[in-house]
C-alpha cells in the first residue's frame, strides 16, 4: 500500500518534470508524497487499533455468544472485562483473565476483553462502546471508578462491578478483597528471612489501598522482627517494567535484601534475583519467573466471585452491594511460598493465616503509632474497614514519604 | 564512594541503549540527513529482539533480526529521505509513528513474557585490583563493550579516516564532495542504514539488558532523549558517551532522592530528566552562542546534483 502510494507519486514527479520550475515542483510533490505517506501510515495504524479492539471485543469471542444465544432461548449475559495491562503481565490483570476465564468454563458464556485501557477518558469511550452490546461489565481498575460511573448512569439496564472503589449505583457494585491480611502473611515471611533488616517495598501510587497494604506488611514484619525497617518508593505507575526495576534496584542499591513490590509486574522479583536478594511481586503467583529468589506475596482469586456474580444475574437476584473477600472466602490468598523459604518460616505464617480466618487476629489491633511516633490505634482497639480504606499515614517503622 | 559507584553503574546500565541510539543518530546526521526517527526504530529493534529471542534462544539470531529488520527501516528512510527528498523532519516523524503502532501490534503475543538473561557478562574479577574504576568494569555485559568500542571506532572513522573526511564533506556540503568524486546518494544511503542498525541495537539493548519485558512503548521517549542528545555531544561520539550517561544517571536519580527521604513528592521528582534537558539545552545555548553549532551544515537539506537551493 505504501509502496503503492508513493510509486503514484513517482510517476506524477516524472510526468511534470521537464519544467524549469523544477525546485517548487520537487517541493510540492515531495510534500504531496510525505501527505500521503503519513496518511497511510495513520490509516495503518488507525486500523490496527480497529484490528485489536476487534480481536479483543468481538471476533473470536463475540461469535459463539451469538451462536449460543441463538441456540438457547434462555439468553445469556454478554460479559464484557476492562483491563488496565495485558493478561501477559504476570500479575494483576493475568489474575483477572485467570477469573474470566473460570467464569467462562463454569457457566459456558464467552467473555470479552479489551486490555491496555488506560485510566483516562479513553476508559470512558470503551466502557460506551461495551455497554451498548453487553449486559454485564467489570472494570478492574481503581481509576475506572468515575468513568465506570458515568457509563453506568447513561445505561441502566447494564450492570457494572468495579475492582476496589468506593462509589457505587443501582447498577453499579464495587468488588475487593482484604488483602491486608495476606500482606500481614507476607510481612511475617520478609521479617524471617530478611539478614540486613532492610527491607524494600515498591509502590505504586500513595492511595490508601497501597499504603494500608504497606502498613499491614511493616506489623507483620515487626510481629517477628523488631529490628527490621521497611523502605518504600513510589513508582506512580501500575504497569511499567523498566520504572518497576529502575525502583527496585534503587533499593537494592540502599541494601535491602528483601524486596516487595505492589505492582503489577514482576519486574522487583527479576531484579532482586539478579542481585541474589528475594522478593514477592502481588496479585499472582510469581514463582516461575525466579524460582530461587521467590519469597511469597499476596495473591487474587476472582474466578469464584465472577461466577457467583454472573450467575446471580442470570438468576435475576443481582443487586448493587460493596464486596468485600477475605482469606476465609478465598478471594484473598498468599502464594505457595519459594523453594528457598524454611519449613519453620512456613509453619509460621500458616498458622497466622488461621488465627486470621478465625477471627482470633486481627491485622490493625493497636497500640499502633505512626511514622512521627503518634498513637494513631489504642491499645486494646481494632480499626474498622471504613477506616482502614482512608488510611493516609504509615506506620512506625516505615520509611517513606506520602505526598500530601 | 559507595553511592557514586552504584550511581555510575546506575549511569552506564542504563545510558548505554541512549549511547547506541546517539551514535546510530550521530552517523545519519553527519551525512546530512535528520534523524526523528530514533524512538520508532528503537521500538522496533526491542520488539524484533523480543520476539526472536523467546522463538530461539540465541542472541545472535536475536541480533541478526533486529539488524535485518533495522536495515529494511533503514532504507525506507533512505529512499523517502534521499531519493524522494521528502521533508526530513516529516520524514523522521513519520518513521517514529510507523515504529510505534508497528512495534505495538506485532508484541502483543509477547507483552509481559518475561524475557530471560540474553546478554552474557563479561566477568573480570583481575579488574577490581583496580582501584575505584576497576569495580565498575569488571562486570559490565557484552552488549556495554561493544558500545565503548563503538565509541571509540566511530570517533577515529569520523575525525582520522579518510572515509569519515568523505562523511563530513557530505554532511557539510554535498556539492563539494559530489565534485570531489563522492557518490553522495549511496553514501547517504549506506549511512542511513547502518545509523538505523545502531539505533536497532539500542531498542534490544534496552529490551535484552536492561528492562527484560516487552511493553507497549517501552522506551518512554528514550528514543527523543537521543535526538537531544545527538545536539547535546555536537555529533562528537565521544561527546555523546558521557552525555548519554548524564541522562542515564538523572533517569535513576529520582528514586535514589526518595529514599534520601526527602519531601519532594513523587511526581515531582519524575520531572527531572525533563527539566534538566531543558535546563542544559538552555545552558549549552548560552555558552556556545558565539561559537559554530557542530551540526553539519548540509543538514535536513536533500541534495540533487546540479541543482541550486
Amino acid at each position: 500500500m505504501v509502496m503503492a502510494c508513493m510509486m503514484s507519486a513517482l510517476k506524477k514527479r516524472e510526468s511534470g518534470w521537464n519544467g524549469m520550475n523544477r525546485r517548487k515542483h520537487a517541493f510540492s510533490v515531495s510534500l504531496a508524497l510525505l501527505l500521503a505517506l503519513l496518511l497511510v501510515i495513520s490509516g495503518c495504524s488507525s486500523n490496527k487499533t480497529n484490528v485489536t479492539n476487534e480481536n479483543t471485543t468481538n471476533s473470536p469471542t463475540e461469535a459463539p455468544t451469538e451462536g449460543a444465544a441463538t441456540e438457547e432461548p434462555a439468553k445469556l449475559p454478554r460479559v464484557a472485562f476492562v483491563y488496565i495491562g495485558p493478561p501477559g503481565d504476570g500479575g494483576w490483570t493475568f489474575e483477572h483473565d485467570k477469573g474470566r476465564l473460570y467464569m467462562e468454563e463454569k457457566l459456558g458464556i464467552k467473555a470479552d476483553t479489551v486490555e491496555n485501557v488506560p485510566e483516562s477518558a479513553d476508559a470512558e469511550r470503551i466502557i460506551t462502546e461495551l455497554a451498548q452490546n453487553h449486559d454485564v461489565i467489570f472494570t478492574t481498575s481503581f481509576g475506572y471508578m468515575d468513568y465506570t460511573l458515568n457509563v453506568a448512569k447513561k445505561f441502566p439496564d447494564v450492570k457494572f462491578l468495579h475492582t476496589s472503589g468506593y462509589k457505587t449505583n443501582d447498577n453499579m457494585g464495587t468488588f475487593f478483597g482484604k488483602n491486608f491480611d495476606a500482606s500481614y502473611l507476607s510481612g511475617i515471611a520478609a521479617g524471617k528471612m530478611t539478614k540486613k533488616n532492610i527491607i524494600g517495598y515498591v509502590g505504586a501510587f500513595p492511595i490508601p489501598e497501597v499504603i494500608y497494604n504497606i502498613n499491614a506488611f511493616m506489623l507483620g514484619v515487626q510481629s517477628v522482627n523488631a529490628d527490621a525497617k521497611v523502605s518504600v518508593v513510589w513508582t506512580n505507575t501500575w504497569y511499567d517494567p523498566t520504572t518497576e526495576r529502575q525502583a527496585a534496584v534503587s533499593l537494592l542499591d540502599k541494601g535491602a535484601d528483601v524486596l516487595l513490590a505492589y505492582q503489577d509486574s514482576p519486574a522487583t522479583l527479576q531484579a532482586a534475583a539478579e542481585r541474589g536478594a528475594m522478593a514477592g511481586g502481588n496479585d499472582s503467583d510469581m514463582t516461575r519467573f525466579a524460582p530461587e529468589a521467590y519469597l511469597t506475596n499476596p495473591i487474587w482469586n476472582w474466578g469464584p466471585y465472577y461466577t457467583k456474580t454472573v450467575q446471580s444475574v442470570i438468576d435475576g437476584t443481582w443487586k448493587s452491594e460493596q464486596y468485600s473477600g477475605s482469606l476465609a472466602d478465598g478471594m484473598v490468598d498468599i502464594a505457595p511460598f519459594g523453594p528457598s523459604v524454611p519449613e519453620d518460616v512456613k509453619t509460621l505464617v500458616n498458622d497466622t493465616k488461621a488465627k486470621l480466618i478465625s477471627g482470633d487476629l486481627s491485622v490493625f489491633t493497636g497500640p499502633i503509632k505512626d511514622a512521627s511516633g503518634a498513637v494513631k490505634v489504642e491499645e486494646g482497639k481494632t480499626l474498622t474497614l471504613d477506616e482502614i480504606l482512608i488510611m493516609d499515614w504509615f506506620v512506625s517503622g516505615v520509611e517513606g514519604t506520602i505526598p500530601k | 564512594m559507595e553511592i557514586v559507584y552504584q550511581m555510575l553503574l546506575a549511569a552506564i546500565s542504563s545510558g548505554t541503549p541512549l549511547l547506541f541510539a546517539t551514535l546510530g543518530g550521530i552517523l545519519i546526521e553527519r551525512s546530512g540527513i535528520i534523524q526523528l526517527g530514533a524512538e520508532g526504530l528503537m521500538l522496533m529493534g526491542a520488539v524484533t529482539a523480543c520476539l526472536t529471542f523467546v522463538q530461539t534462544g540465541s542472541l545472535t539470531v536475536a541480533l541478526l533480526a533486529v539488524c535485518g529488520i533495522s536495515i529494511l527501516l533503514g532504507c525506507i528512510h533512505a529512499f523517502l529521505s534521499v531519493s524522494l527528498r521528502a521533508n526530513q523532519i516529516v520524514c523522521g516523524l513519520a518513521m517514529t509513528l510507523f515504529g510505534a503502532g508497528l512495534s505495538a501490534y506485532l508484541g502483543k503475543p509477547v507483552s509481559g513474557l518475561p524475557v530471560p538473561r540474553a546478554v552474557p557478562k563479561l566477568d573480570m574479577p583481575w579488574l577490581e585490583a583496580v582501584p575505584f574504576v576497576g569495580r565498575i568494569f569488571a562486570h559490565l555485559d557484552v552488549l556495554t563493550w561493544f558500545s565503548f568500542v563503538l565509541v571509540i571506532a566511530l570517533h577515529l572513522f569520523i575525525h582520522k579516516t579518510s572515509w569519515g573526511l568523505h562523511l563530513r564533506a557530505m554532511g557539510d556540503s554535498p556539492a563539494t564532495a559530489d565534485v570531489m568524486g563522492i557518490r553522495v546518494q549511496a553514501f547517504r544511503y549506506g549511512y542511513i542504514v547502518a545509523g538505523s542498525i545502531l539505533i536497532g541495537i539500542a531498542g534490544a539493548d534496552l529490551l535484552l539488558v536492561y528492562s527484560p519485558t516487552w511493553t507497549e512503548g517501552m522506551t518512554t521517549g528514550r528514543g527523543w532523549i537521543a535526538v537531544a542528545l545527538i545536539i547535546f555531544a555536537r555529533w562528537n561520539p565521544i561527546r555523546a558517551l558521557f552525555c548519554a550517561y548524564f541522562f542515564g544517571a538523572l533517569d535513576m536519580l529520582g528514586f535514589r532522592i526518595q529514599l534520601i527521604g526527602s519531601e519532594i513528592p513523587s511526581y515531582f521528582l519524575k520531572m527531572i530528566p525533563y527539566i534538566v534537558t531543558i535546563l542544559v539545552l538552555m545552558f549549552l545555548g548560552w555558552r556556545n552562542r558565539n561559537k559554530p553549532s557542530g551540526s553539519p551544515e548540509a543538514l535536513g537539506i536533500p541534495y540533487i546534483r546540479e541543482q541550486r537551493f
